[in-house]
């Protein structure tokens, strides 16, 4: 049981990496706290794997450290770490059985038979794999080989941390839900720190309490979910996370004021501080009709279930918002209104007056 | 995967069964009828039932032979197998010296065999071959070709020469497809070298072994050209394995119907040790 | 990792002392090596190769071994190909019958058959030619090839096929444009085996030719056997049969590690 700390983390996988892009990892300080569920949510290559070995000790990192409460470990290999893995493609012991699997690790470290005995029986009660213990581990399903290796975690009492790498790529889709919510009874009933490594948005704020949204190398937000959808202190954040992502709008800043076509915008935060290439980020689902307000032109309504789906042109740039099933789409000179208190300028993409690269974004 | 009954499918088959049909049945039965007749050379045959049989089964000439098959073929499967498969386990998974390595190691494979005894035979004069030279300058008595010690040192080390490299390149391909997510959590779980081993390498690598050993041990069983090449069999009989035997009896002295009887029993005995083999590596996987 | 990279090193270095000290002696004088013993060429000569190049005996041997080596391969791959994709796609009367026969094939020893093949080749007069050395040679290598290729093939998804169907292929063009490219790496091991047994093989190939089609690694034999031993000859002959060979393998050196798990691990 740790809190873990990582301190100035970089890593390339070049000699002698010179450009910002030879980083698979730019710096990166997190702080997780024990007992917590993370997520490492970002799309493939953005470095959440390369974090994860890091934090695993299967990798050794460029530059900067990994604490575990107060110690270095950034030197240790992966058993003196006291870490469990599950990976993406499941790892099971195809010669063993599924006793035999889960009391592999605690065999290895020579716990002895009777301890071994009744905490392998107690965590094949967890994953409800009891009637399965005498079985050849090979020829389980996926999902009840990802089991095992979660179990295989499990099974030590001395584990820090549970990590999973997209755990449920080769899981079919309709066991997916059962082992997601499964997962996430687990992590409440033995209270260790677990981080979740996926590039699907509804796995990670399905999973946890705290998302890391990760591109190109570089932490951009840890927040809640609820965070995330409604602060997004980065437009890739907004983008990324939700269905459809946040509308993205190359914006002028004058005075102090926002413009986008000529029409003053509102926003929730403070425009003054603007430079560099500004954006209006407002998600869909603030966005509605008016009778006044930035004139619009509907292209397309697709149905969504219980919403409707609709892509404008607004200010000769595409705009989608998301409308109730019963609200009834004006038929000419459509006029589009933002809710201010969620609709915010950027710079640089990133969430103007909070520029806080890697930061606690709060 | 399963599969749709379609007996049209024996129509793709028809070219492999008639050519080997042509290879095969037609000198077997020619075998076959050779293996019951008696003969005086003048073409003309008499039936002679199972006597060529019974004659080789009892002769002593044939238990000897047949004996140091055995004994040839047991010795190199306990050499090549561990000693490939350690190889494998110690060879780089990647970098650049990888391909070159395994070239190399392919190398002794494409040769031809009787080009692989004379290399021997060349290697491995007294005189003047850099094996003989040099086990005698290093205060051996070495001469293989005269003694019997040391014609089987040198047979089984050439055919450790020419063959191990195929159970090594066998093992090295089954350790390669190892994902590295199974050596992952091996260092997680804290397993020790052994234990990767024992629980991830080995049954990884099960199929290709067995398909190493198979190989191995039929075409030890068959082995002729590169034996003769070296060591003519001799000094005296004493490295004379069961195809050796063979040819002398159907080349050399004509005898058609022992020599026809002679290869029938040699034929059954290869087909019921790979059996036997086959039955006892496949038995773990099937249950 | 890197300390116990000395045992392979080791093994390498035991695989090259006998083929350098062929090609050693390829380029010392009968003299030198009747001489003595000597570590490298003092008196470098290119002599042996020289003989080799020039006289017609030596070289149609070369060509000769790579004429019905070539034959051989492509008859038992080309062969093997739609056969081991019955084996590997349906389920008909006597499969697997037919499967372990062929398998069975493998197992018989040469030394067995030289003397019916003698005769069986004899009679339809196809003795002496390049064509009864590939021939006989499927005995052995058409076996092998199915079961690489069955293996390789049972790796792909039956799915391939299906949807191949579907978007309107015919069989034949389904086979020859999707499949084949599909499972190329399994065709060039199974090539590279065909060409390897049948290069190396020689009681059959000695049986059954006699002047027209008599394989180089033979010529070296009776050479041997007839002249006396000229044994700087025999050693430039040996060492320009490793040639093709070591070609052969570079060609396929992306596949070795790979292709020789046999598609199915």
């Amino acid at each position: 049981m740790a809190r873990i700390t990582l301190d100035k983390l970089g890593h390339s996988y070049m000699e002698n990496p010179v450009a910002d892009a030879d980083w698979a990892l730019k710096q990166v300080d997190i702080t997780w706290d024990d007992g917590g569920a993370y997520a490492l949510l970002g799309p493939s290559g953005c470095g959440k794997t390369t974090l994860l070995n890091i934090i695993s000790g299967l990798l050794r990192p460029s530059q900067g450290r990994v604490l575990f409460d107060d110690d270095d470990v950034t030197a240790l290999s992966p058993d003196q770490r006291h870490i469990a893995q599950v990976f993406q493609f499941p790892v099971v012991y195809d010669t063993m059985t599924v006793y035999e699997n889960l009391a592999f690790p605690l065999r290895n470290r020579g716990v002895d038979s009777a301890t071994t005995d009744k905490r392998v029986r107690e965590i094949a009660e967890f994953i409800d794999m009891t009637h399965r213990l005498d079985d050849r581990a090979k020829g389980l399903t996926a999902d009840g080989k990802q089991k095992i290796s979660l179990g295989r975690g499990l099974v030590r009492t001395d584990v820090n941390v549970i990590m999973f790498d997209e755990p449920l790529t080769v899981i079919d889709p309709h066991l997916k839900w059962e082992l997601r919510s499964k997962l996430k009874e687990l992590h409440q009933r033995v209270g260790r720190t677990m981080i979740y490594v996926t590039h699907d948005q509804t796995e990670a704020l399905t999973f946890a309490d705290k998302v890391v949204v990760m591109n190109e190398g570089e932490v951009v937000q840890i927040g809640t979910p609820v965070d995330l959808f409604e602060r997004p202190q980065h437009t890739f954040v907004g983008h990324f996370i939700g269905s459809p992502g946040m509308n993205v709008l190359p914006c002028t800043v004058d005075g102090g004021k926002v413009y986008l076509g000529g029409n003053q915008i509102a926003v929730a935060n403070d425009a003054a501080q603007g430079g560099g290439t500004a954006e209006i980020g407002v998600r869909p689902e603030f966005v509605s009709f008016a009778d006044n307000g930035l004139p619009a032109t509907v292209v397309k309504v697709s149905d969504a279930g219980r919403h409707k789906i609709v892509e404008t042109r607004c200010a000769d740039q595409t705009l989608r918002m998301l409308i109730s099933e019963g609200v009834e789409i004006p038929a000419d000179g459509v006029k589009l209104a933002f809710d201010t208190a969620n609709t915010r300028l950027y710079t640089d993409g990133w969430l103007a007056g909070s520029r806080s690269a890697g930061g606690e974004g709060r | 995967m399963n599969k749709t009954v379609n007996q049209k499918a024996w129509l793709f088959v028809l070219p492999v069964f008639i050519l080997v049909a042509f290879n095969a049945v037609i000198p077997l039965m020619t075998v076959v009828n050779y293996s019951v007749q008696e003969t005086f050379g003048d073409n003309t045959f008499f039936w002679s039932g199972v006597l060529w049989f019974t004659e080789i089964l009892q002769s002593e000439r044939f238990h000897d032979s047949l004996g140091r098959q055995m004994i040839f073929t047991f010795s190199i499967l306990a050499i090549e197998v561990p000693l490939g498969v350690a190889i494998a386990l110690t060879m780089p998974r990647k970098g650049a010296w990888v391909p070159v390595c395994l070239v190399l190691m392919a190398l002794p494979l494409l040769i031809p065999w009787n080009v692989v005894g004379a290399m021997w035979n060349i290697f491995a004069l007294p005189d003047i071959g850099l094996l003989g030279y040099g086990l005698n300058a290093m205060g051996f008595d070495y001469n293989f070709t005269r003694q019997i010690g040391d014609a089987w040192f040198t047979l089984i080390l050439m055919d450790v020469w020419h063959w191990t490299s195929l159970v090594v390149l066998l093992a090295y391909a089954g350790l390669v497809s190892i994902p590295d997510a199974y050596y992952q959590a091996a260092k997680i779980d804290g397993a020790g070298a052994f234990a990767i081993f024992r629980y991830i390498q080995l049954p990884k690598m099960k199929r290709v072994l067995t398909i190493a050993v198979l190989l191995r041990f039929m075409d030890s069983f068959m082995v002729y050209t590169e034996a003769v090449v070296l060591t003519g069999g001799g000094p005296g009989n004493s490295t004379t394995l069961l195809s050796i035997d063979l040819v002398k009896i159907a080349l050399g002295q004509f005898d058609l119907g022992p020599a026809a009887a002679m290869s029938i029993i040699y034929f059954l005995i290869i087909l019921a040790l790979s059996w036997v083999f086959y039955t006892l590596m496949m038995r773990n996987e099937e249950s | 990792m890197k300390r116990t990279a000395i045992v392979p090193a080791l093994y390498i270095v035991f695989l090259m002392l006998p083929i350098y000290w062929l090609v050693s002696m390829s380029f010392k004088t009968t003299n030198e090596i009747l001489g003595g013993f000597s570590l490298y060429p003092r008196d470098f000569t290119l002599e042996n190769y020289i003989v080799i190049f020039t006289d017609p005996v030596w070289y149609t041997g070369y060509l000769n071994s790579m004429a019905y080596v070539s034959l051989n391969t492509v008859l038992s791959v080309a062969c093997a190909l739609p056969a081991a994709y019955a084996f590997s796609r349906y389920r008909f009367i006597g499969d697997k019958h037919l499967f372990f026969w062929l398998l069975t094939n493998r197992m018989a020893p040469p030394a067995v058959f030289a003397l019916p093949f003698f005769q069986l080749y004899s009679a339809v007069g196809l003795f002496d030619t390049h064509i009864a050395v590939a021939l006989s040679h499927t005995l052995f290598n058409i076996p092998l090839a199915v079961w690489i290729l069955e293996g390789f093939m049972s790796g792909v998804p039956k799915e391939l096929d299906e949807t191949a169907y579907v978007d309107g292929h015919s069989f034949w063009s389904f086979f020859l444009k999707i499949f084949i490219p599909t499972i190329a790496a399994g065709i060039g091991v199974a090539c590279f085996f065909c060409f390897m047994f049948s290069w190396v093989e020689l009681l059959l190939a000695k049986t059954l030719t006699a002047v027209e089609a008599k394989p180089i690694a033979a010529t070296m034999t009776r050479t041997a056997s007839t002249s006396g031993y000229e044994l700087g000859l025999l050693a430039a002959a040996g060492t320009l049969t490793i040639v093709p060979g070591a070609f052969v393998i570079y060609f396929v050196r992306n596949y070795i590690a790979k292709g020789f798990a046999l598609g199915r691990v």
